[in-house]
């Protein structure tokens, strides 16, 4: 039985992956904002078998408390075998492009708040030699693009910091996996036209949980992604910078 | 706004419409108080346009467990949630759904919407019929716990009630105990509709039954169907295999499917059924045979499908049956698919489908002349004092509805008394006639 630290539970890709632990019968620690929808997850995760789920209500952007959330979650659950990263917003780039300080926030919200906890928990991990670190990415960090720069930008951020930390802990039986997802149909993505590109949130839980299982290092959610985002990395930037908005 | 092309199972009619997520309860409320003409919208497994419109409600991701009682088998849980889901925790502890469609890809909430019935309807009736709770918004913003005994009107009105009455939340239900997840089937071969309707009396007491009837077949052998009856085995393991689907990857090319490939696929098999074989199935198979292969509806091609699901009356029945049987085959239009079974008495919820007598359900590829044709067979249902099943329906004319749900006045007035009128509505509704 593992225990699992997830970051973000109410979204709907870190929901899923609970769900499938939570059927393993794995103990669970659930970390979000929302109150009430933090105990709807919780009581579903009973019901699917988890042995204990446990929960803490916070604003991940507040990074004083971060120490206490992880002190809360190792004494609730006597360690951490794997934390899930899984916390964000889908920043609105035509806001965020009139305001600093929107633009800022974003920032702080997908980047800035991992850089910190992964700071925390790699210290914690690093110590005791074992534990599998998973964070949620995006295909949007591998290259800016005009619709979605702010977002890609942190979700990069986040992509380069996880590789570094995974070749730092690679001596320490730490295993770092950074997931990049495409687009999945979440309500998060509400707003978007969906086209066959799109995936269920149960599918890419069921890529990251198996990444997890057999330490993954970096996996695209679906593996296609792998593919599209070779061929827009290679466009010419010449090319690339002329290209309709995308 | 985005707006997406949506449709249901049948792929016709096509429509679109703009998609609302509302991630909470409170943003839920707000969307219904602020909008009009609205619609929830499940797994989409209802054939035809009941959830088709301008704005619809995605309830898929309210789809979590809220309690459940492993020893009563009283279970609470989030509408959205699918029937494969529930299935998945509950079969292993030793409890099972008391009624069943024939998909376990339908959410809880749409179920209920549809009063759905399946191969024990003339022992446990509706599923509706083992609610006991749900937890509704209605379209004044106001969330209510409905139940038969507190605002029983509006709880008959929302099993069935496609739904035009509010939206669903959350549902309790009771389960029933199994003792083994496999299933002692037997199957009979009849080579007539009236062998096979004497057979479903001579049955009556057995839990599960169903006929496929090769509805192709004319003359002597027209009805010749094979009767699948099934009782849960007494024991055995609890255990549970739930396997992706095969996909059907891309629309089929229309010609696939033709008078002759059904005819042969129907005729072989009849002919490779035995009679009186007795055999242990597992469970998903025996129930949900099609869910093995994801998107069959693709098969029919990018036109889409209509499936016809009518009831007629037992007084009559059988010849009845027949005479219907006789102008499906004149119209050679053929299904693929045909389903017969014996109902029980109906129930009180006011636009639930079952009512006692026997129900022949089709399906055929769209065509011109479908729709004719279902309308022809509309007026020959109407007179024989029969109905056809909403949750199936894309074409059915107002005249025919009102002729058919007696109730639909009463189904109104309280739609009405709950501030739905206007607040929720579907493609169908309006089809239909209801405000």
């Amino acid at each position: 039985m593992k225990k699992v630290l997830i970051i973000g539970a109410t979204s709907a890709i870190a929901d899923h992956c609970a769900r499938i632990w939570a059927a393993r019968g794995y103990e669970l620690f659930l970390v979000a904002r929302n109150e009430e929808r933090l105990q709807t997850i919780l009581a579903d995760l009973k019901v699917r078998g988890a042995v204990k789920v446990n929960k803490f209500c916070v604003d991940i952007n507040c990074i004083d408390q971060h120490v206490e959330l992880l002190n809360s979650a190792e004494s609730t659950m006597s360690g951490v075998d794997i934390v899930l990263l899984a916390h964000g917003t889908l920043s609105n780039q035509e806001s965020c492009e009139q305001s600093v300080e929107e633009t800022m926030g974003e920032i702080q919200t997908n980047a800035l708040s991992t850089i910190s906890l992964l700071t925390l928990i790699a210290n914690r991990f690093e110590t005791r030699k074992l534990g599998t670190i998973a964070v949620i990415s995006s295909v949007a960090g591998d290259r800016g693009r005009a619709s979605n720069y702010v977002y890609g930008s942190a979700k990069a951020m986040v992509t380069v910091f996880t590789s570094g930390l995974r070749q730092r802990l690679f001596k320490s039986n730490v295993s770092v996996v950074t997931v990049k997802p495409g687009f999945v149909d979440t309500p998060m993505t509400a707003d978007f036209k969906k086209g066959l590109l799109w995936v269920k949130p149960s599918l890419i839980a069921n890529k990251i949980v198996r990444a997890v299982d057999r330490r993954r290092s970096e996996i695209y959610a679906p593996a296609f992604w792998f593919l599209v985002m070779i061929i827009i990395k290679i466009v010419p930037m010449w090319i690339f910078k002329r290209m309709r908005r995308f | 706004m985005t707006l997406s092309t949506i449709s249901g199972w049948g792929n016709y009619p096509k429509q679109k419409s703009q998609l609302l997520t509302p991630p909470s309860q409170d943003e839920l409320k707000a969307i219904i108080i602020k909008e009009n003409g609205l619609i929830a919208r499940g797994m989409g497994r209802s054939y035809g346009d009941s959830a088709n419109a301008p704005k619809v409600l995605r309830t898929t991701f309210y789809d979590h467990f809220i309690e459940f009682d492993e020893v009563t088998g009283r279970l609470t849980a989030e509408a959205g949630i699918t029937l494969r889901e529930i299935l998945g925790v509950i079969v292993p502890k030793g409890w099972f759904l008391p009624v069943t469609p024939g998909t376990s890809y339908v959410t809880l909430g749409g179920a209920i919407a549809s009063d759905v019935h399946g191969k024990n309807h003339h022992i446990a009736g509706t599923f509706g019929q083992h609610v006991n709770s749900m937890i509704m918004v209605l379209g004044t913003g106001e969330v209510v716990t409905v139940s038969p005994s507190s605002y029983g009107d509006l709880f008959h009105a929302t099993c069935g009630g496609m739904g035009l009455t509010g939206v669903i939340i959350s549902a309790t239900i009771q389960l029933i105990p199994i003792r083994s997840s496999l299933i002692k089937q037997k199957t009979i071969k009849a080579d007539c509709i009236e062998d096979v309707c004497e057979a479903f009396e001579n049955n009556i007491n057995v839990t599960y039954s169903v006929a496929w009837i090769d509805c192709l077949a004319k003359g002597k052998r027209l009805g010749r169907s094979i009767l699948i009856l099934g009782e849960h085995a007494k024991s055995g393991s609890l255990d549970l295999v739930i396997k992706d689907p095969i996909s059907v990857p891309l629309n089929a090319p229309t010609a696939l499917l033709n008078y002759l490939t059904m005819k042969t696929f129907n005729s072989a098999y009849w002919h490779g059924a035995k009679h009186n074989q007795n055999r242990l199935v597992p469970l998903m198979p025996y129930f949900y045979p099609l869910d093995a292969i994801g998107s069959w509806n693709k098969m029919y091609g990018k036109a889409g499908f209509l499936q016809y699901q009518f009831v007629i009356p037992k007084a009559g029945g059988v010849a009845n049956m027949r005479r219907l049987l006789e102008e499906i085959a004149k119209t050679g239009l053929g299904s693929f698919l045909a389903v017969l079974k014996q109902f029980s008495n109906a129930n009180k919820n006011l636009l639930s489908f079952p009512t006692e007598g026997y129900t022949l359900a089709l399906d055929f590829k769209l065509t011109e002349t479908t729709i004719k044709t279902l309308h022809r067979l509309d007026e020959l249902i109407v007179e024989m004092g029969g109905r056809v099943y909403l949750t199936k329906d894309a074409v059915m004319q107002e005249a025919t509805f009102k002729a058919t749900y007696h109730n639909w006045e009463v189904f109104e007035s309280v739609r009405k008394n709950y501030g739905a009128i206007g607040k929720f509505s579907s493609e169908q509704s309006k089809r239909l006639g209801l405000a």
